[in-house]
Protein backbone atom coordinates (compact mmCIF):
# COMPACT_ATOMS: atom_id res chain seq x y z
CA UNK A 1 0.00 0.00 0.00
CA UNK A 2 2.82 2.48 1.05
CA UNK A 3 4.37 1.95 -2.31
CA UNK A 4 1.63 2.58 -4.06
CA UNK A 5 1.10 6.34 -2.61
CA UNK A 6 4.21 6.96 -3.19
CA UNK A 7 4.17 5.64 -6.70
CA UNK A 8 1.13 7.49 -7.00
CA UNK A 9 2.78 10.83 -5.84
CA UNK A 10 6.05 10.21 -8.28
CA UNK A 11 3.56 10.75 -11.27
CA UNK A 12 1.74 12.90 -10.60
CA UNK A 13 5.18 15.15 -10.17
CA UNK A 14 6.16 14.14 -13.31
CA UNK A 15 2.70 14.68 -15.00
CA UNK A 16 3.24 18.28 -13.23
CA UNK A 17 6.35 19.05 -15.15
CA UNK A 18 4.82 18.21 -18.09
CA UNK A 19 2.68 20.41 -17.97
CA UNK A 20 4.40 23.14 -16.59
CA UNK A 21 6.29 22.46 -20.63
CA UNK A 22 3.44 22.03 -22.17
CA UNK A 23 1.93 25.38 -20.81
CA UNK A 24 5.54 27.19 -21.61
CA UNK A 25 5.30 25.99 -24.96
CA UNK A 26 1.76 26.87 -25.64
CA UNK A 27 2.17 30.66 -24.31
CA UNK A 28 5.13 30.66 -26.53
CA UNK A 29 3.23 29.86 -29.39
CA UNK A 30 0.57 32.08 -28.75
CA UNK A 31 2.70 34.69 -28.71
CA UNK A 32 4.51 33.64 -32.19
CA UNK A 33 1.37 33.08 -33.75
CA UNK A 34 0.50 36.94 -33.45
CA UNK A 35 3.96 37.64 -34.85
CA UNK A 36 3.16 35.04 -37.79
CA UNK A 37 -0.04 36.80 -38.60
CA UNK A 38 1.54 40.24 -38.24
CA UNK A 39 3.80 39.00 -41.19
CA UNK A 40 1.51 38.04 -43.50
CA UNK A 41 -0.41 41.14 -42.90
CA UNK A 42 2.42 42.75 -43.82
CA UNK A 43 2.70 40.75 -46.55
CA UNK A 44 -0.68 41.68 -48.17
CA UNK A 45 0.39 45.40 -49.53
CA UNK A 46 2.93 43.64 -52.02
CA UNK A 47 0.46 40.72 -53.29
CA UNK A 48 -2.18 43.34 -53.90
CA UNK A 49 0.12 45.59 -55.95
CA UNK A 50 1.31 42.96 -57.85
CA UNK A 51 -2.32 41.48 -58.79
CA UNK A 52 -2.89 45.15 -59.58
CA UNK A 53 0.07 45.50 -62.06
CA UNK A 54 -0.23 41.68 -63.78
CA UNK A 55 -3.87 42.28 -64.57
CA UNK A 56 -3.36 45.58 -65.50
CA UNK A 57 -0.87 44.13 -68.49
CA UNK A 58 -3.79 41.09 -68.82
CA UNK A 59 -5.88 43.77 -70.07
CA UNK A 60 -3.24 45.92 -72.08
CA UNK A 61 -1.45 43.07 -73.41
CA UNK A 62 -1.24 39.83 -74.47
CA UNK A 63 -0.04 37.31 -71.31
CA UNK A 64 1.62 34.86 -73.68
CA UNK A 65 4.39 33.90 -71.34
CA UNK A 66 6.34 30.07 -70.70
CA UNK A 67 4.62 30.27 -67.42
CA UNK A 68 1.05 30.66 -68.60
CA UNK A 69 1.19 27.69 -71.27
CA UNK A 70 -0.84 24.65 -70.90
CA UNK A 71 0.29 21.32 -71.70
CA UNK A 72 -2.99 19.26 -73.08
CA UNK A 73 -1.92 16.74 -71.65
CA UNK A 74 0.35 16.79 -68.66
CA UNK A 75 2.55 13.54 -67.95
CA UNK A 76 4.84 14.91 -65.23
CA UNK A 77 3.69 17.31 -62.13
CA UNK A 78 5.30 18.04 -59.45
CA UNK A 79 4.05 18.20 -55.68
CA UNK A 80 5.11 20.68 -53.16
CA UNK A 81 4.75 20.55 -49.77
CA UNK A 82 4.68 22.51 -46.68
CA UNK A 83 5.32 21.00 -43.72
CA UNK A 84 6.77 21.92 -40.12
CA UNK A 85 10.02 21.79 -38.58
CA UNK A 86 9.14 20.57 -35.11
CA UNK A 87 6.06 18.13 -33.97
CA UNK A 88 4.27 19.37 -30.87
CA UNK A 89 1.83 21.10 -33.40
CA UNK A 90 -1.21 17.77 -33.26
CA UNK A 91 -2.72 16.21 -36.32
CA UNK A 92 -0.75 19.64 -38.50
CA UNK A 93 1.56 17.47 -40.64
CA UNK A 94 -0.81 14.40 -40.84
CA UNK A 95 -3.54 15.70 -42.56
CA UNK A 96 -1.16 18.16 -44.69
CA UNK A 97 0.56 14.90 -45.51
CA UNK A 98 -2.93 12.91 -46.27
CA UNK A 99 -3.95 15.81 -48.49
CA UNK A 100 -0.67 15.86 -50.47
CA UNK A 101 -1.13 11.91 -50.84
CA UNK A 102 -4.96 12.56 -51.95
CA UNK A 103 -3.96 14.76 -54.93
CA UNK A 104 -0.89 12.31 -55.88
CA UNK A 105 -3.55 9.40 -56.08
CA UNK A 106 -5.33 11.47 -57.92
CA UNK A 107 -2.59 13.02 -60.40
CA UNK A 108 -1.63 9.34 -60.92
CA UNK A 109 -4.98 8.50 -62.08
CA UNK A 110 -4.30 10.67 -64.86
CA UNK A 111 -1.12 8.58 -65.69
CA UNK A 112 1.02 11.72 -64.53
CA UNK A 113 4.05 11.24 -62.74
CA UNK A 114 4.58 12.88 -59.82
CA UNK A 115 7.40 14.59 -58.09
CA UNK A 116 8.03 15.67 -54.95
CA UNK A 117 9.23 19.23 -53.31
CA UNK A 118 9.51 19.05 -49.55
CA UNK A 119 9.33 22.12 -47.20
CA UNK A 120 9.88 21.50 -43.42
CA UNK A 121 11.80 18.57 -41.76
CA UNK A 122 9.31 16.79 -40.20
CA UNK A 123 8.43 16.13 -44.23
CA UNK A 124 11.85 15.60 -45.15
CA UNK A 125 11.67 12.70 -42.19
CA UNK A 126 8.34 11.15 -43.16
CA UNK A 127 9.82 10.75 -46.75
CA UNK A 128 13.17 9.76 -45.68
CA UNK A 129 11.95 7.15 -43.21
CA UNK A 130 9.67 5.46 -46.17
CA UNK A 131 12.19 5.42 -48.56
CA UNK A 132 10.47 8.19 -50.97
CA UNK A 133 12.23 9.96 -53.46
CA UNK A 134 12.10 13.62 -52.87
CA UNK A 135 13.80 15.81 -55.67
CA UNK A 136 14.27 18.55 -53.10
CA UNK A 137 14.16 19.82 -49.55
CA UNK A 138 13.98 22.40 -47.50
CA UNK A 139 14.24 23.09 -43.97
CA UNK A 140 14.83 24.91 -40.60
CA UNK A 141 12.85 28.15 -41.47
CA UNK A 142 9.04 26.61 -41.58
CA UNK A 143 7.63 28.89 -38.76
CA UNK A 144 9.60 31.83 -39.66
CA UNK A 145 10.54 32.16 -43.14
CA UNK A 146 12.03 34.83 -45.26
CA UNK A 147 10.87 36.32 -48.51
CA UNK A 148 15.02 35.26 -49.74
CA UNK A 149 13.50 31.45 -48.55
CA UNK A 150 10.73 31.56 -51.00
CA UNK A 151 12.40 33.18 -53.88
CA UNK A 152 15.27 30.33 -53.51
CA UNK A 153 12.36 27.52 -53.40
CA UNK A 154 10.30 29.33 -56.32
CA UNK A 155 13.24 30.30 -58.52
CA UNK A 156 13.76 26.08 -58.23
CA UNK A 157 10.36 25.25 -59.55
CA UNK A 158 10.34 27.78 -61.90
CA UNK A 159 13.63 26.22 -63.35
CA UNK A 160 11.91 22.59 -63.39
CA UNK A 161 8.68 24.20 -65.05
CA UNK A 162 10.67 25.77 -67.80
CA UNK A 163 12.93 22.63 -68.15
CA UNK A 164 11.00 20.32 -71.33
CA UNK A 165 9.33 17.11 -70.27
CA UNK A 166 12.31 15.04 -72.37
CA UNK A 167 14.61 16.68 -70.05
CA UNK A 168 12.65 16.07 -67.08
CA UNK A 169 11.45 18.62 -66.30
CA UNK A 170 7.57 18.98 -65.17
CA UNK A 171 4.14 20.39 -66.74
CA UNK A 172 2.50 20.97 -63.39
CA UNK A 173 3.39 22.30 -59.97
CA UNK A 174 0.88 21.66 -57.25
CA UNK A 175 1.15 23.52 -53.61
CA UNK A 176 -0.27 21.80 -50.76
CA UNK A 177 -0.22 24.40 -47.95
CA UNK A 178 -2.14 24.72 -44.85
CA UNK A 179 -4.66 27.79 -44.51
CA UNK A 180 -5.13 29.45 -41.85
CA UNK A 181 -8.94 29.94 -41.76
CA UNK A 182 -8.90 31.56 -37.53
CA UNK A 183 -7.18 30.28 -34.60
CA UNK A 184 -9.15 27.15 -34.38
CA UNK A 185 -9.52 26.13 -37.78
CA UNK A 186 -6.72 25.59 -40.55
CA UNK A 187 -7.24 23.33 -43.66
CA UNK A 188 -4.69 21.81 -45.67
CA UNK A 189 -5.59 23.01 -49.63
CA UNK A 190 -3.97 21.95 -52.53
CA UNK A 191 -3.60 24.93 -55.50
CA UNK A 192 -2.15 24.96 -58.49
CA UNK A 193 1.10 26.92 -58.95
CA UNK A 194 1.61 26.87 -62.18
CA UNK A 195 1.28 27.18 -65.15
CA UNK A 196 -0.26 31.02 -63.89
CA UNK A 197 -3.80 31.44 -65.03
CA UNK A 198 -4.24 35.10 -65.42
CA UNK A 199 -7.66 36.71 -64.92
CA UNK A 200 -7.92 39.85 -66.77
CA UNK A 201 -9.06 42.54 -64.12
CA UNK A 202 -12.13 44.44 -64.16
CA UNK A 203 -10.86 47.58 -64.67
CA UNK A 204 -11.87 50.52 -63.70
CA UNK A 205 -12.96 53.68 -66.55
CA UNK A 206 -12.63 56.90 -66.13
CA UNK A 207 -15.25 59.33 -66.52
CA UNK A 208 -15.03 59.62 -70.35
CA UNK A 209 -15.55 56.17 -70.82
CA UNK A 210 -12.49 54.65 -71.61
CA UNK A 211 -9.60 52.51 -70.37
CA UNK A 212 -6.49 54.66 -69.58
CA UNK A 213 -3.98 52.91 -72.42
CA UNK A 214 -0.75 51.82 -70.31
CA UNK A 215 2.74 52.71 -71.62
CA UNK A 216 5.16 49.92 -71.52
CA UNK A 217 8.88 50.38 -70.31
CA UNK A 218 11.05 49.16 -72.06
CA UNK A 219 8.32 47.27 -73.42
CA UNK A 220 5.08 44.57 -72.58
CA UNK A 221 6.91 41.66 -72.69
CA UNK A 222 10.25 42.56 -70.80
CA UNK A 223 7.93 43.67 -68.28
CA UNK A 224 5.84 40.34 -68.46
CA UNK A 225 8.89 38.26 -68.08
CA UNK A 226 10.15 40.05 -65.06
CA UNK A 227 6.65 40.13 -63.56
CA UNK A 228 5.73 36.45 -63.95
CA UNK A 229 8.90 35.37 -61.67
CA UNK A 230 7.97 37.63 -59.02
CA UNK A 231 4.13 36.70 -59.32
CA UNK A 232 5.29 32.80 -58.62
CA UNK A 233 8.10 33.87 -55.42
CA UNK A 234 5.08 36.27 -54.25
CA UNK A 235 2.89 32.54 -54.35
CA UNK A 236 5.37 30.37 -52.22
CA UNK A 237 5.99 33.28 -49.76
CA UNK A 238 2.17 33.68 -49.35
CA UNK A 239 1.65 29.69 -48.96
CA UNK A 240 5.21 29.82 -46.52
CA UNK A 241 3.26 32.40 -44.39
CA UNK A 242 0.14 30.68 -44.05
CA UNK A 243 1.60 27.35 -43.28
CA UNK A 244 3.60 29.29 -40.51
CA UNK A 245 0.61 30.94 -39.01
CA UNK A 246 -1.32 27.63 -38.89
CA UNK A 247 1.85 25.47 -37.42
CA UNK A 248 2.00 28.24 -34.65
CA UNK A 249 -1.88 27.86 -34.02
CA UNK A 250 -2.26 24.09 -34.29
CA UNK A 251 1.13 24.30 -31.70
CA UNK A 252 -0.72 26.24 -29.47
CA UNK A 253 -4.06 24.49 -29.93
CA UNK A 254 -2.42 21.04 -29.36
CA UNK A 255 -0.01 22.37 -25.74
CA UNK A 256 -3.28 23.51 -24.92
CA UNK A 257 -4.88 20.39 -24.74
CA UNK A 258 -2.15 18.39 -23.49
CA UNK A 259 -2.32 21.54 -20.42
CA UNK A 260 -5.48 20.60 -20.02
CA UNK A 261 -5.05 16.87 -20.38
CA UNK A 262 -2.19 17.32 -17.54
CA UNK A 263 -4.61 19.33 -15.35
CA UNK A 264 -7.16 16.21 -15.77
CA UNK A 265 -4.41 13.63 -14.75
CA UNK A 266 -3.22 15.58 -12.30
CA UNK A 267 -6.57 15.95 -10.62
CA UNK A 268 -7.78 12.25 -10.71
CA UNK A 269 -4.10 11.26 -9.21
CA UNK A 270 -3.86 13.90 -6.29
CA UNK A 271 -7.75 11.75 -5.67
CA UNK A 272 -6.62 8.46 -6.03
CA UNK A 273 -3.18 9.48 -3.75
CA UNK A 274 -5.43 10.84 -1.48
CA UNK A 275 -7.85 7.71 -1.24
CA UNK A 276 -4.50 5.32 -0.61
CA UNK A 277 -3.52 7.26 1.96
CA UNK A 278 -6.90 7.62 3.59
CA UNK A 279 -6.82 3.73 3.50
CA UNK A 280 -3.26 3.24 4.87
CA UNK A 281 -4.52 5.20 7.41
CA UNK A 282 -7.61 3.35 8.33
CA UNK A 283 -5.81 0.13 7.82
CA UNK A 284 -3.52 1.15 10.74
CA UNK A 285 -6.27 2.40 13.12
CA UNK A 286 -8.17 -1.00 12.05
CA UNK A 287 -4.98 -3.08 13.19
CA UNK A 288 -4.38 -0.72 16.48
CA UNK A 289 -7.89 -1.33 17.38
CA UNK A 290 -7.57 -4.94 16.64
CA UNK A 291 -4.50 -5.17 18.34
CA UNK A 292 -5.41 -3.31 21.68
CA UNK A 293 -8.75 -5.37 21.86
CA UNK A 294 -6.93 -8.69 21.57
CA UNK A 295 -4.41 -7.58 23.92
CA UNK A 296 -7.49 -7.01 26.43
CA UNK A 297 -9.19 -10.12 25.67
CA UNK A 298 -6.10 -11.75 26.54
CA UNK A 299 -5.42 -10.00 29.73
CA UNK A 300 -9.54 -10.53 30.61
CA UNK A 301 -8.78 -14.18 30.48
CA UNK A 302 -6.22 -14.30 32.84
CA UNK B 1 -9.78 65.32 -67.39
CA UNK B 2 -10.33 68.21 -65.31
CA UNK B 3 -7.43 69.66 -64.73
CA UNK B 4 -6.94 68.74 -60.54
CA UNK B 5 -3.94 69.81 -58.25
CA UNK B 6 -4.59 67.03 -56.31
CA UNK B 7 -0.76 65.33 -55.30
CA UNK B 8 1.11 61.88 -56.83
CA UNK B 9 0.35 59.13 -54.23
CA UNK B 10 3.08 57.46 -53.96
CA UNK B 11 3.05 53.60 -52.47
CA UNK B 12 7.26 51.38 -51.89
CA UNK B 13 6.13 48.23 -50.91
CA UNK B 14 8.28 45.41 -50.10
CA UNK B 15 7.33 41.58 -50.58
CA UNK B 16 7.82 41.58 -46.36
CA UNK B 17 6.08 44.75 -45.60
CA UNK B 18 5.23 48.70 -46.79
CA UNK B 19 8.23 50.78 -46.82
CA UNK B 20 6.75 54.23 -47.67
CA UNK B 21 3.66 55.76 -48.36
CA UNK B 22 2.82 59.34 -48.67
CA UNK B 23 1.45 61.87 -50.90
CA UNK B 24 4.27 63.46 -53.24
CA UNK B 25 5.67 66.15 -55.84
CA UNK B 26 7.52 64.18 -57.98
CA UNK B 27 9.05 60.72 -57.74
CA UNK B 28 12.47 59.53 -59.84
CA UNK B 29 13.26 56.17 -60.29
CA UNK B 30 15.87 54.11 -62.54
CA UNK B 31 14.89 51.87 -65.37
CA UNK B 32 16.78 49.89 -67.52
CA UNK B 33 16.69 52.21 -70.41
CA UNK B 34 17.65 55.52 -67.64
CA UNK B 35 16.20 57.45 -65.06
CA UNK B 36 12.52 58.53 -65.03
CA UNK B 37 10.88 61.17 -63.10
CA UNK B 38 6.79 60.70 -62.19
CA UNK B 39 4.89 64.31 -61.71
CA UNK B 40 1.28 64.13 -60.74
CA UNK B 41 -1.24 62.83 -63.49
CA UNK B 42 1.46 60.54 -65.08
CA UNK B 43 0.23 58.19 -67.98
CA UNK B 44 -0.42 54.64 -66.98
CA UNK B 45 2.86 53.26 -67.53
CA UNK B 46 4.12 49.77 -66.02
CA UNK B 47 8.15 49.71 -66.23
CA UNK B 48 10.69 47.63 -65.02
CA UNK B 49 13.64 48.96 -62.19
CA UNK B 50 16.90 48.11 -61.40
CA UNK B 51 18.48 48.33 -58.43
CA UNK B 52 18.50 51.92 -57.63
CA UNK B 53 17.82 54.75 -54.56
CA UNK B 54 14.36 55.77 -55.30
CA UNK B 55 13.80 59.72 -55.04
CA UNK B 56 10.52 60.83 -53.75
CA UNK B 57 9.81 64.78 -53.21
CA UNK B 58 7.35 64.73 -50.36
CA UNK B 59 4.13 67.24 -51.22
CA UNK B 60 4.34 68.20 -47.42
CA UNK B 61 7.17 70.71 -46.25
CA UNK B 62 9.52 69.30 -49.86
CA UNK B 63 11.50 66.81 -47.71
CA UNK B 64 13.46 64.22 -49.80
CA UNK B 65 12.95 61.23 -48.91
CA UNK B 66 15.45 58.25 -50.53
CA UNK B 67 14.75 54.52 -50.61
CA UNK B 68 17.24 52.24 -51.28
CA UNK B 69 15.27 49.15 -53.60
CA UNK B 70 16.76 46.08 -54.92
CA UNK B 71 14.79 46.33 -58.79
CA UNK B 72 11.16 45.22 -59.22
CA UNK B 73 8.32 47.18 -60.93
CA UNK B 74 6.92 51.09 -61.22
CA UNK B 75 3.25 51.12 -62.00
CA UNK B 76 1.58 54.43 -62.46
CA UNK B 77 -2.14 54.28 -62.80
CA UNK B 78 -4.66 57.03 -61.18
CA UNK B 79 -2.41 59.65 -60.21
CA UNK B 80 -0.94 56.54 -57.79
CA UNK B 81 2.80 54.93 -58.30
CA UNK B 82 3.40 51.77 -56.85
CA UNK B 83 6.95 50.54 -56.46
CA UNK B 84 6.94 46.61 -55.81
CA UNK B 85 10.29 45.61 -55.00
CA UNK B 86 11.27 42.51 -52.80
CA UNK B 87 13.69 44.26 -50.84
CA UNK B 88 13.35 47.88 -50.05
CA UNK B 89 14.66 50.52 -47.34
CA UNK B 90 14.52 53.47 -46.36
CA UNK B 91 17.55 55.61 -46.14
CA UNK B 92 17.80 57.19 -42.97
CA UNK B 93 17.75 53.65 -41.79
CA UNK B 94 21.48 52.69 -44.00
CA UNK B 95 24.17 52.87 -41.95
CA UNK B 96 26.69 54.96 -44.00
CA UNK B 97 29.62 52.56 -43.12
CA UNK B 98 27.58 49.33 -43.23
CA UNK B 99 26.81 50.43 -47.03
CA UNK B 100 30.19 50.97 -47.90
CA UNK B 101 31.80 48.08 -46.56
CA UNK B 102 29.01 46.28 -48.08
CA UNK B 103 29.82 47.81 -51.19
CA UNK B 104 33.97 47.31 -51.38
CA UNK B 105 33.12 43.50 -50.69
CA UNK B 106 30.47 42.92 -53.43
CA UNK B 107 33.21 44.84 -55.82
CA UNK B 108 35.54 42.60 -54.60
CA UNK B 109 33.78 39.54 -55.26
CA UNK B 110 33.13 41.15 -58.82
CA UNK B 111 36.79 42.42 -59.68
CA UNK B 112 38.17 38.83 -58.30
CA UNK B 113 36.67 37.10 -61.42
CA UNK B 114 32.88 35.94 -60.00
CA UNK B 115 30.16 37.56 -62.63
CA UNK B 116 27.23 34.68 -61.67
CA UNK B 117 24.05 36.50 -61.46
CA UNK B 118 23.96 36.68 -57.32
CA UNK B 119 27.35 38.32 -57.21
CA UNK B 120 26.49 40.81 -59.44
CA UNK B 121 23.23 41.62 -58.47
CA UNK B 122 24.13 41.75 -54.90
CA UNK B 123 27.07 44.54 -56.44
CA UNK B 124 23.77 46.28 -57.86
CA UNK B 125 22.04 46.40 -54.74
CA UNK B 126 25.10 47.28 -52.18
CA UNK B 127 25.56 50.29 -54.76
CA UNK B 128 21.77 51.35 -54.50
CA UNK B 129 21.72 50.93 -50.70
CA UNK B 130 25.34 53.11 -50.84
CA UNK B 131 23.82 55.98 -52.87
CA UNK B 132 20.80 55.93 -51.13
CA UNK B 133 22.85 56.06 -47.84
CA UNK B 134 25.02 59.37 -49.32
CA UNK B 135 22.41 61.12 -50.73
CA UNK B 136 20.55 61.32 -47.13
CA UNK B 137 23.84 61.86 -45.09
CA UNK B 138 24.37 65.34 -47.26
CA UNK B 139 20.35 65.54 -46.88
CA UNK B 140 21.18 66.25 -43.04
Amino acid sequence: MASSLRELRQRRKSVTATKKITKAMELIAASKVIRAQQAGVRALPYTRELNRALSALATHASVDHPLTTHVERPRRAALLMFTSDRGMNGAFNTNLIKAAARMRARLEEQGIQVKRYVVGRKGIAYHKFREIPVIQAWGGFSDQPTYADAQEIADVLIEDFLTPYEEGGVDEIHAVYTRMESMLTQTPRVRRLLPLEVVEGVHTVDELGHIPQYAFEPDADTVLDAIMPQYIRSRVWFYMLQSAASILASQQRAMKSATDNANQLIESLTREANQARQAEITQEITEIVGGASALAEASAQD
Amino acid sequence: MAFDSSPLRVEVVAADGLVWEGDAESFLARTPDGDIGILSHHEPILATLVPCAVEVLRADGGVREIIAIDGGFLAVDENRVSVLTSHGRMAQEIKLAEAEREYHAAQKALDAGDVSVDTKHHYYRARAQLRAAQRAAEQH
